[in-house]
């Protein structure tokens, strides 16, 4: 039987996923090896000049990654926590389910660059409703914004609140999916809550977990709006992410083939670093 | 008798029409468009009365500007006001300040045009003019452009041609609260608390010793604390033109020519000299004296700030100035205008060493410019709108509206009658219009870098001393790591390159140009 034929409906998949993946790829990696700038732009040979630059001339790239790093593995960790937190909160029977289910979820609906606008205003130093709420309770103006070390955390609690609800959908709805009879089981066995949670809840929601993690470190690993808004990368270069400072040489500065040698290596290494920590993660969650 | 009385009435009926004739004819205007209330339409090659004559229905120009409101907002209303004399359709796309350049730098490097006009900044000229339609000689010839002062006339043009038409002149200046230094119970009280004179601050050092003092207290007894000075020093939201304002009166020797940011002939990055660096430890502990968040403040915060009370000093463009000047300003006629304080030591590269005495040097920061596109189909329509925009009547309405972001750049903005009649007080329009006309006779000037890769080097520099500021890094290692950048950046640039077009720059700081 002759099943060529069949091929000739892959075509459309094909085409689209050449057009959308594999050819921006192609084209990032052929810009990379050139010198395209806003004097000479044009799509010239220049070899491994960028990714030589890129390897023994550039710590604020690295900066910006290992800040990135403990940027969004820091916020997916508490967002994992809060959003099981909550999800477990509204798993139960509780009275106004299904309002606390729709509340938690608002924050996820709105769009991130003008919540990240509400935000500064309301953690603007001087002119903010925060520092003034705190500065009737007595406590000086926290420098939300300006100081290096609380800026960091000010984006952490930005999309913190941002993205939680994210986690909650998820997680919720692995929990809803769990089959009842371990449960049982377990309230046959008189576990307490705690060792229900540990031994039976946990462990099963663990494939769920990981996928969620994952997914949001992905996205995490993205973040650029909440930056660019909120602090510019600022004070300094205290909040720069890799991916404002590729805004940065790519769109600011027009340093095209350079910023596509910093896409690419920031693709491979995100690659590479999600692949282990999704293999860790398995080993860690899910016993045998 | 009777006779005479009449003709004494006719003739004085025919002189009162004679005189008053272009207001009768400006009001046709103003009624239409109240913009112009105060002035009505002034006669002119492209003013309301002349556009009104051109017929562009059918078809749509299309701009690129600023967002709203600064430079945004009148690109938008003398659009709506074009439009509607001319009959065409005209869109205008708001864009951020930071992505100007890059938004009208990709289709102009991929060979299209889907602006007309773009507006930028006057530092983009280098880079930009390859792709700009030089402005038309007619244009250049018009009156309302012999108008424009030779410096903005120079910092619209490249090697002689005008690449950018003028709407806008800058420069920075001190802006200072005169209900304060002004007054005899502080001055009396400052003297007792520190022995020195409360004067507007000649210095750099006096400016940081009377802002410090007048500090994080309620000095105008309006129950909230104010502060003393309202800075940009956001990092990418032209904190670098801030940290040249202050770096000039330290690093602009007038007894060593030959290149502000680069030793011309070397082409060695000046930027981590002794002067510059002076200038950043000033402005690190200037981070001690601005309102909290200050240090992230942009243009926008420092206008909103100063603007509305908040700090005795500022510097950088008019907008904080003529926004506290405005009739619904807080502090409305209470402000004054003084050259950028200057420095007992200017640096000497030649010698190496300080070269001590009173220094002073203003600086021709960047302003807003746009020009036409090279490839653009509607070329004369786009030079006839940039010329409504530019006219007379809208100049002299736009320049009062500190939001707007139009500053003066016209010989008869430099008037104190052209501020009396929007309402400032007699004194304070003489001091603004003195110090903006002493800039301009100023030999000691120091203008923006319009070189090939200017925003690499700003950005380099603004990254370098926003560490600086932000505690990351001393002044002196900053400012090391934005003169290795630098030096980077010229290499892969061709110091060649960039030495022929900073030659131009420094023919104009070198009163050559």
């Amino acid at each position: 039987m002759n099943f060529k034929h069949k091929f000739v409906f892959l075509f459309p998949g094909l085409f689209v996923l050449i057009g959308i993946l594999i050819f921006p790829i192609i084209f990032t990696i052929r810009l990379s090896l050139s010198g395209w700038n806003s004097y000479t732009p044009e799509m010239n040979f220049i070899g491994i000049t960028n990714y030589i630059r890129l390897f023994t001339d550039d710590p604020r790239f690295w900066e910006s990654f290992f800040r990135l790093s403990f940027l969004s593995v820091t916020t997916v960790i508490l967002q994992y926590v809060i959003g099981f937190a909550l999800a477990l909160m509204v798993w139960r029977e509780i009275k106004f389910k299904r309002f606390f289910r729709v509340i938690f979820l608002i924050p996820m609906m709105t769009t991130p660059v003008i919540m990240t606008v509400i935000w500064r205003t309301f953690f603007h130093e001087s002119l903010g409703p925060v520092n003034d709420l705190l500065g009737n309770l007595g406590v000086k103006p926290i420098l939300w914004l300006s100081d290096p070390v609380i800026a960091k955390f000010t984006v952490i609690i930005v999309e913190v609140w941002q993205w939680t609800p994210f986690m909650f959908l998820l997680l919720l709805a692995g929990l809803l999916s769990l089959p009842k009879e371990p449960f049982l089981a377990a309230a046959i066995d008189g576990a307490s809550p705690f060792r229900k949670f540990v031994y039976v809840t946990f462990p099963l929601m663990a494939p769920i977990s990981i996928g969620a993690i994952i997914i949001r470190l992905i996205e995490a690993s993205k973040i650029m709006d909440t930056v660019f808004v909120l602090t510019s990368g600022g004070p300094g270069t205290a909040t720069e992410t890799s991916s404002f400072y590729i805004y940065i040489k790519g769109l600011r500065e027009f340093q095209m083939g350079y910023a596509a040698t910093l896409s690419f290596t920031y693709l491979v290494i995100m690659i590479i670093s999600l692949t282990i920590i999704a293999k860790v993660l398995t080993k860690l969650m899910i016993k045998e | 008798m009777k006779m005479k009385t009449i003709k004494t009435c006719v003739t004085a009926l025919i002189s009162a029409l004679l005189v008053f004739s272009p207001v009768a004819y400006a009001d046709k205007w103003s009624d239409q468009f109240p913009h112009i209330k105060t002035t009505g339409d002034i006669p002119g090659e492209c003013s309301y009365e002349s556009m009104s004559k051109k017929d562009y229905s059918g078809k749509t120009l299309k701009i690129n500007t600023h967002a709203v409101p600064v430079m945004g907002e009148p690109t938008a209303l003398h659009a709506e006001q074009f439009a509607k004399l001319t009959g065409a359709k005209v869109d205008v796309t708001h864009t951020p300040a930071g992505d100007l350049y890059a938004k009208a730098m990709v289709p102009f490097q991929a060979g299209q045009a889907p602006y007309d006009i773009v507006f930028g900044f006057s530092n983009f000229i280098n880079d930009w003019r390859r792709y700009l339609e030089p402005v038309p000689k007619k244009y250049v010839e018009m009156k309302q452009m012999q108008d424009v002062t030779p410096s903005h006339i120079g910092v619209a043009s490249w090697d002689g041609v005008m690449y950018q038409f003028p709407v806008d002149g800058d420069r920075h200046y001190l802006k200072y609260r005169k209900d304060v230094i002004d007054n005899p119970e502080y001055q009396k009280k400052y003297k007792a608390d520190t022995g020195k004179e409360l004067r507007v601050p000649q210095t750099w050092k006096e400016y940081g010793e009377m802002a410090a003092y007048f500090n994080d207290w309620d000095w105008d007894g309006d129950g909230e604390k104010e502060y003393g000075s309202a800075e940009v020093m956001k990092k990418d939201d032209l904190m670098y033109a801030a940290f040249y304002s202050r770096s000039a009166a330290y690093s602009k020797n007038p007894k060593t020519p030959g290149g502000f940011f680069f030793d011309l002939e070397t082409m060695t990055p000046l930027i981590n000299n002794p002067g510059f660096v002076e200038a950043l430890t000033d402005w690190v502990a200037a981070t001690k004296y601005v309102p909290p968040g200050g240090i992230n403040f942009g243009l926008g915060d420092e206008i909103g700030s100063f603007g509305g009370g908040q700090t005795l000093f500022s510097f950088s463009w008019d907008d904080a100035f003529v926004a506290a000047m405005q009739p619904d300003s807080p502090i409305n006629n209470k402000v004054g205008a003084a050259q950028l304080p200057g420095a007992m030591k200017v640096w000497n590269r030649k010698s190496n060493s300080w070269d001590e005495g009173f220094n002073q040097a203003p600086f021709f920061v960047w302003g807003w410019a746009v020009g036409v596109a090279k490839k653009s189909k509607e070329k004369e329509m786009a030079f006839d709108y940039l010329c409504f925009f530019a006219n007379e009547a809208n100049h002299q309405a736009d320049i009062g509206i500190g939001r707007f972001g139009v500053n003066p750049f016209r010989n008869d903005d430099f008037k104190a009658e052209v501020w009396t009649q929007i309402g400032w007080d007699k004194d304070i329009a003489q001091s603004y219009v003195d110090t903006l006309a002493k800039m301009e006779e100023s030999k000691n000037r120091v203008f923006p870098l319009r070189v090939p890769g200017t925003f690499e080097f700003n950005a380099a520099l603004a990254t370098a001393a926003a560490k600086a500021l932000a505690g990351q890094l001393s002044p002196q290692a900053a400012l090391d790591e934005a003169a290795k950048q630098w030096n980077d950046i010229l290499n892969r640039v061709g110091k060649d390159n960039v030495r022929k077009a900073y030659s131009v720059g420094v023919a104009m700081e070198d009163n050559k140009l």
